[in-house]
């Protein structure tokens, strides 16, 4: 029998081969490479291994570059490299756990209003021409804020089902969403109307070096939490009242799904403004790929998403003279592609 | 004793309807429990009850002699596998993925299925003869086989009690019989097993005991052949003048309805 086991479990793993998952693998890094030397201020490959290099401990090679050139790699490419990587990462992962939770493939990680909230938060730090960091921290707060809200709003005898998340967050959306725009309204319009539709626009450049640790470590922690739940995320996904016969603590569950999406997210809006369609063309795309089961897909999401916001993000500063805002970008491409998806799964969730 | 339910209470909404007044069961090993009732009469309910979906507003279950009060869900779903009617999933797993999950009671939060819980799946599709299938995805298999499937998948938690939720509903003639077989040998092989039905001779069939539910949530339990009575099945069924007959060829009684 032992045999036979271990046939039919090769079957089952089999699915997707091990080339694809070497190339989806290997391809963020490879990107993540490019994007390093990519741009106006064009430097040579080469150049930029060996300052890479350079920075490791006890290394010391001798500079064949100029000054520009390791401050632009090191201060400039190298965080916001780091943050589109971690932010695509992080958003198509949210996107899957909470597609798996609502049992829905169309819903975004922003479904619970957090980037409704941390819209409204920026909006007003903005408007009360608070210092970036400040901005970023309200955003931060009112994303949770807007969040907590839902989740009380949805508590019911001590359980919280899944059609009152949805509504509720709706609801909470909506709120916040009009609080933008009241706030836009009140905003002086020569300068800091402007200020906030850009910011909500959302662009990677504001991550500078310092900014990184800060924001890229809850974010990485958050996201291995998320990782180590992905095969309850399968439970959980047959429905709640299915899951909790199946002995899952449903509530506790949902919790964790809720809090660290919520961190994700929140963090992602608050340094970056409003990235959309990522959470929801991503996970679909690696469902494709290696099927729905949560235990490859999570994985599967992580490295698709951090090259695919690589890409957009290197699009966004290279296509024109002046940056296009990638919240822009991930619509314009992600609604395409989805529709393309949509049409080829032909509306079953592969 | 596996189940034993005293005096249970249960209405959804304070001042709603009383769905179960006082209701009693026991249930050993190897018994059949086959649930009667109209619709809406709460059979479901009772077994949400029983595989503590559902709090009773009043009175005590116990799992295996202890209280499920004091359970957590996962010791609840190492005794009680609850086989839901049949439903379609988001998301296309494979069969095997699908079965995979009933071994979630036995997996930490923060695991994944080792390679004892693939196995005991392997085992488990060959013991229901849907090995076969183990590749396919669940949303693209037949109604009967997905039935099996949901069956494997009870049997991979390692239960002792079995609850099955209208388990014909849905499915033709022929995969009725079947899925009342592998009850019937399921209970044979020392499961305990709960069924709600709205088919009586499924009841007489299954043998074992039989409880009948009615709209004003009174539970009366009793031997299959004893209890089941045209009295019993026109009270339940509303005066339909419903006729239990004997009928040699099959050797037991069977339920037939009136002309229209």
């Amino acid at each position: 029998m032992s045999d036979n086991v271990e046939l039919d479990l090769k079957n089952v793993e089999k699915k997707t081969s091990p080339i694809t998952w070497v190339i989806m693998i290997v391809l963020p890094f490879v990107l993540f490479f490019v994007s390093l030397f990519l741009g106006r201020y064009m430097i040579n490959p080469s150049d930029v291994a060996k300052i890479l290099i350079d920075q490791i401990p006890g290394v010391n090679i001798t500079p064949t570059w100029e000054t520009t050139a390791e401050t632009v790699v090191l201060r400039v490419r190298f965080p916001r490299a780091v943050m589109a990587a971690l932010v695509g990462a992080g958003l198509s992962m949210s996107g899957a756990a909470f597609q798996g939770m609502f049992q829905n493939p169309l819903v975004s990680p922003y479904v619970l209003g957090v980037s409704a909230g941390a819209s409204c938060g920026a909006a007003f730090g903005l408007l009360m021409s608070w210092p970036t960091w400040m901005v970023q921290i309200v955003a931060f707060a009112f994303g949770i804020l807007a969040v907590a809200i839902t989740y009380s709003m949805a508590h019911l005898y001590k359980t919280t089902p899944i059609l009152m998340l949805v509504l509720s967050g709706m609801v909470v959306s909506a709120f916040f969403q009009a609080m933008v725009s009241l706030i836009k309204f009140a905003a002086d319009d020569e300068d800091k109307l402007p200020a906030i539709t850009f910011w909500l626009m959302g662009s990677i450049g504001k991550v500078g070096l310092d900014d990184l640790a800060p924001s890229a470590i809850p974010m990485i922690l958050a996201m291995v939490v998320l990782y180590a739940i992905r095969w309850r995320l399968n439970v959980l996904s047959m429905g709640e009242r299915e899951a909790e016969t199946l002995g899952v603590n449903t509530e506790r569950v949902k919790l964790v799904v809720i809090i660290t999406t919520t961190l994700i997210s929140s963090l992602t809006v608050s340094l970056c403004g409003i990235i959309g369609w990522v959470g929801q063309v991503i996970p679909h795309f690696c469902r494709m790929i290696v099927g729905p089961n949560h235990k490859a897909l999570i994985p599967a999401t992580i490295f698709v998403g951090a090259s695919y916001i690589i890409v957009i993000d290197n699009l966004c500063r290279l296509v024109s003279i002046t940056e296009i805002p990638i919240g822009i970008l991930t619509s314009v491409v992600g609604a395409p592609v989805f529709a393309y998806l949509l049409r080829k799964t032909k509306g079953g969730w592969a | 004793m596996i189940i034993e339910a005293e005096k249970l209470n249960f209405s959804y909404t304070k001042n709603g309807r009383q769905i179960l007044r006082d209701v009693s069961l026991t249930l050993q090993e190897g018994e059949i429990m086959s649930i009667l009732g109209p619709n809406g009469a709460g059979k479901s309910t009772l077994l949400n009850l029983l595989a503590v979906l559902n709090q009773p507003n009043s009175g005590t279950i116990k799992l295996c002699g202890k209280d499920t009060k004091k359970m957590k869900p996962r010791e609840v779903a190492s005794i009680i596998s609850y086989v839901p009617q049949n439903h379609t999933p988001a998301f296309s797993y494979t069969v095997f993925d699908f079965v995979l999950m009933g071994r979630a009671p036995k997996i930490g939060m923060f695991e994944k299925p080792s390679s004892t819980d693939f196995e005991i799946v392997q085992q488990v599709l060959e013991d229901i003869g849907i090995a076969d299938l183990a590749d396919k995805a669940y949303t693209e298999i037949s109604g009967g086989e997905r039935q099996q499937a949901t069956i494997a998948r009870a049997l991979a938690q390692e239960p002792k009690a079995i609850l099955f939720d209208e388990p014909t509903a849905h499915l033709d003639y022929g995969n009725q019989l079947k899925t009342l077989r592998v009850i019937r040998s399921l209970s044979e092989k020392g499961y305990a097993v709960i069924i709600t039905t709205h088919n009586p001779d499924h009841a007489i069939m299954l043998g074992g005991t039989t409880g009948v539910l009615d709209r004003n949530g009174h539970f009366e339990t009793g031997l299959s052949n004893e209890i089941i009575t045209e009295e019993m099945l026109n009270n339940v069924y509303g005066r339909t003048n419903l006729k239990l007959t004997y009928m040699e060829d099959v050797d037991r009684y069977i339920c037939v309805p009136p002309n229209l």
